[in-house]
């Protein structure tokens, strides 16, 4: 059910997110004092090409990542298996992959 | 439920709480990314729902959630340390606990710091 | 000083295919008694239909594997005294293979597998060729060894929850083969190794639980076997370019 293709896909993408959580989860605790306003994020983030690199990179990493993480979840658990699960690990990964650009769009260059 | 006997071992119970946290983080990503894009449809509503983060319980849940990232990360790079780095059990060991030494020193640092 | 007096509670699982149920058997205590001894007395003292596998008595067959409180163990080299819970032992046939008849587990499915694999030996040189010499201190050599003493007793396949969820994965002992071919000087194509534990079941499946490792009876590391075919099919990943 995962071939060498998808089990790569997997790894690296881990690789990638790998500084990219680190520097998340700093942005996080830096950005949470004080409270969290619209304004304070958007201050931030709008018209910077390096938000837009770092948090595109990482939607487009989480995509692939987490569509083949629940596509073994699926098969292992449902046994859910062939055409279907081909469907569905593309689907989840498509619907991530828009819903994240839509968001990094929405605080970068809206 | 109880723990099946060939389930309890520390390699099998990391790699539960490697794929439960998975699986929630997962689950989150589409709210996740909901609520940043309200940012772009109605700014107003995204600040609304950031002035919840005051409430105690959505300070809980957002620990949950920085917590579940940090499990899925060790447990990320524990995997990989394992099957690309062909250390010996000694090398593995004293790896991680150089890796915890230093995020206990860099966390006590940024603790002092907020 | 054994005394007679005292009984186990072993309860047997007795059924064909997917139906049936356990009993349970009032066993003597011995001071020196392996789990098989158990099976063999309720066998020959207690029921005579009751139906299980062995050969050699020394973990040396790999036949008798079964499951001991949960645990999947080579029941021939097993002690009473180290499994017994509360006076009371629970067998049952080998998870993750079909039952054939009480504690005989249909091993078909395991070296089916073995042969999906590739673990048949291909040799690179013919009779008429003289004999190639392998160093023993080969590093190729040394890994190779480290995986020989498998007998295919099944105990890491019945023990890997990859194995259950997944039941196209070729399974812990198929993979530590293939890695021992892969590491024998003697195998001239490595790469239809890699091959053929890199599809749907192969190698990349494992989730490196560690079962395999852990109640392997010969003390062997599939685990480690595993993740050492991950690595080598990564390099010959990026080697072609795909």
């Amino acid at each position: 059910m995962l071939n060498i293709g998808l089990y790569m896909a997997q790894r690296l993408s881990a690789m990638v997110m790998a500084p990219l959580v680190l520097g998340h989860i700093a942005v996080m605790i830096y950005a949470v004092q004080g409270g969290l306003s619209t304004a304070e994020i958007l201050d931030r983030t709008q018209g910077s090409v390096w938000w837009f690199l770092f948090y595109g990179s990482f939607v487009l990493a989480v995509a692939a990542h987490a569509a083949i993480g629940l596509r073994v979840i699926l098969h292992e658990m449902t046994g859910l298996r062939g055409r279907w699960l081909e469907v569905v690990t593309c689907g989840i990964g498509m619907l991530l992959l828009i819903m994240g650009g839509r968001a990094v769009l929405a605080v970068t260059f809206a | 439920m109880m723990l099946k006997a060939h389930r309890n071992h520390p390699l099998w119970l990391a790699y539960m709480l490697h794929r439960l946290s998975g699986l929630a983080l997962a689950l989150f990503l589409p709210v996740h990314f909901h609520v940043l894009s309200l940012a772009l449809t109605r700014p107003e509503s995204l600040d609304r729902f950031l002035g919840l983060a005051d409430n105690p319980a959505v300070k809980l849940a957002e620990f949950g959630l920085v917590f579940l990232l940090a499990v899925h990360f060790f447990g990320g790079l524990r995997l990989l340390a394992l099957e690309f780095l062909p250390w010996s059990a000694r090398q593995k060991t004293l790896a991680a606990a150089s890796i915890a030494g230093a995020f206990l020193i860099s966390g006590t640092f940024l603790l002092q710091a907020v | 000083m054994s005394d007679r007096s005292k009984l186990l509670e072993v309860s047997v699982w007795r059924g064909m295919g997917d139906e049936g149920a356990y009993e349970t058997f009032q066993v003597p205590a011995r001071d020196n008694q392996t789990v098989l001894d158990v099976v063999s007395w309720i066998q020959q003292s207690a029921d005579p239909s009751l139906t299980y596998r062995y050969a050699c008595r020394v973990g040396m067959c790999g036949s008798c594997a079964m499951m001991v409180n949960g645990v999947p163990r080579w029941t021939c080299r097993t002690h009473v005294k180290r499994v017994l819970r509360d006076g009371a032992l629970q067998i049952g046939p080998l998870r993750n293979l079909p039952v054939i008849k009480d504690l005989a587990a249909d091993m078909d499915p395991f070296f089916d597998k073995w042969i999906r694999a590739g673990g048949v030996h291909r040799p690179s040189r013919s009779r008429d060729d003289p004999i190639q010499q392998v160093p023993p201190d080969d590093p190729g050599r040394v890994e190779a060894n480290k995986g020989i003493e498998c007998i295919n007793c099944s105990v890491c396949y019945a023990a890997c929850d990859t194995v259950a969820g997944n039941p196209d994965y070729l399974g812990p002992a198929a993979l530590q083969r293939a890695w021992t071919l892969y590491n024998d000087a003697k195998v001239e194509d490595r790469q239809a190794v890699l091959d053929s534990v890199s599809g749907a079941g192969g190698c990349h499946n494992c989730h490196s639980q560690g079962s395999c490792t852990r109640f392997c009876p010969n003390e062997l590391d599939p685990l480690s076997a595993i993740a050492g075919l991950k690595r080598a099919s990564a390099r010959s990943f990026f080697r072609r370019g795909e």
